[in-house]
């Protein structure tokens, strides 16, 4: 029997967890201390269910708002087998925005309800797609580089309390190492060819260092999320310490291309074994995350488009007699 | 209108302005399991959902979604509303006597038995 649905009328809203089942609360925290996965049907707190669908739909929305700057190129890939390696990232992208969608539905907001966020402009995504992919080398550099943070973010999530965004995750990093491989190789071939090739590649990194910088989200001193997503398991590593993994990892391999990177302060500080960098433009970020960068109409239009003009065909498909039910996993 | 970078959306005379009528519930349809098979022999696993109008479209769906890559030999597709699932809830229906060394092979020892016999019969 449970006797937890009786709420005392004198009671009066006090915090975060207000309202909640103290006893079912602690139980969840054991068990996310014991290292063990809350599953759909479990209780969890209001708010942690509100957290991972933001966390878990923004994802989604980046995965499938991320393909349009480099589906740009694939008509104009340079040669077959990078135009078929292209489209299959591509595709890849959109299939984890499909599992990504999934894992947030079991938390009990629909697909359409997301979706409707995402094309009224409510929802976010990640904001360095809010720039242009200008020439081939911006999709490389957007196939190595912005793929190599979003792994690193997704490693760390990945061991996150949430069993079914951990089960997407680890099934999206698979998929991911290729495209860190083919970014990687399509950038070593634009940086060991000629003068124009050399040349292009390092535009397109000076254009797209700050974005990159801006990727993992502003220091967490000023992100207030960061603590309670942290204690739940939601969110497994600060902003600030996946900006240095990405930098340990990158920067010598950039080096080690003979490419520059366009901030004279970065160098890895001997002493504190971290990079110091010139802080990322906040205010830029937050101007293009609020609708002013270069293509955030774009990218949301060219996504309505895309629902609009496949309406009719998912009327015509829907069957009348059929009930949703959410996913089981 | 939409003046972008890439020619085909240019092209398409794109309304920047939002004024499409929201998407409305089933619009997505209902949700099917996944279910594959690595190589013959093996079970089959779930691996995740899809959305689908009906079956056959939920396989094609599964089959490009999960299989795109080349590692299953089978799928099995099941609307989700046709899937009972146990509760974790009730997680204690599984409980049962505490001691069940009687079901596992190591439970049974004759070896110290036979030795016994052995002995005592001086064989």
């Amino acid at each position: 029997m449970y006797g937890n649905a009786y709420i005392d009328p004198n009671e009066k809203p006090k915090s975060i967890i207000d309202g909640e089942d103290l006893i079912k609360l602690a139980e969840f925290e054991a068990r996310i201390a014991r290292g063990e996965k809350i599953e759909p049907k479990d209780w969890m707190p209001r708010e942690y269910r509100k957290q991972l669908i933001r966390m878990i739909e923004q994802h989604a929305h980046s995965e499938i708002i991320g393909a349009l700057p480099e589906g740009t190129w694939i008509t104009r890939a340079p040669g077959f087998k990078r135009k078929l390696a292209l489209m299959a990232k591509v595709q890849d992208e959109v299939g984890h925005a499909q599992l990504l969608y999934s894992a947030a539905e079991t938390l009990g907001k629909s697909r359409e309800a997301m979706i409707n966020d995402l094309i009224t402009g409510k929802s976010k995504y990640s904001n360095v797609f809010n720039y242009p992919a200008y020439t081939w080398a911006d999709a490389c550099i957007i196939a190595w580089l912005i793929d190599a943070g979003a792994i690193i973010n997704q490693v760390a999530n990945a061991k996150g309390s949430y069993g079914p965004y951990g089960r997407a995750l680890d099934r999206i990093c698979t998929e991911e190492s290729f495209h860190l491989k083919y970014g990687h190789d399509n950038v070593v071939t634009l940086a060991t060819g000629t003068p124009v090739q050399r040349k292009m590649v390092q535009e397109a990194l000076t254009r797209w260092w700050p974005p990159i910088m801006h990727f993992f989200g502003p220091s967490d001193k000023i992100s207030n999320h960061t603590e309670i997503l942290m204690r739940w398991k939601v969110k497994m590593a600060t902003n600030d310490d996946m900006r240095q993994q990405f930098l340990n990892m990158y920067v010598p391999k950039i080096w080690d291309l003979g490419l520059t990177v366009p901030d004279t302060n970065l160098k890895k500080n001997e002493e504190t074994g971290l990079w110091d960098y010139t802080e990322p433009d906040w205010d830029e970020f937050k101007r293009v995350i609020n609708g002013g960068g270069p293509c955030n109409a774009e990218r949301l239009a060219v996504r309505r488009m895309a629902e609009e003009k496949g309406r009719w065909v998912r009327a015509a498909l829907l069957q009348k007699d059929e009930k949703y039910v959410t996913p089981l996993a | 209108m939409i003046n972008s970078l890439d020619p085909r959306i240019a092209r398409e005379n794109i309304n920047e302005e939002n004024n499409i009528a929201p998407l409305t519930e089933m619009d997505n349809w209902e949700t099917y399991e996944v279910f594959h098979q690595k190589k013959r022999g093996d079970q089959h696993v779930h691996v995740g959902i899809v959305h689908a109008p009906n079956t056959e479209m939920a396989f094609l769906f599964g089959k490009e979604q999960y299989g795109r890559r080349g590692i299953s030999v089978n799928m099995w597709v099941v609307k989700t509303s046709n899937v009972f699932a146990s509760d974790y809830d009730d997680s204690d229906i599984f409980d049962t006597v505490p001691e069940k060394q009687y079901r596992e092979a190591g439970g049974y020892k004759v070896m110290s038995k036979i030795n016994k016999y052995k002995k005592e019969n001086n064989i």
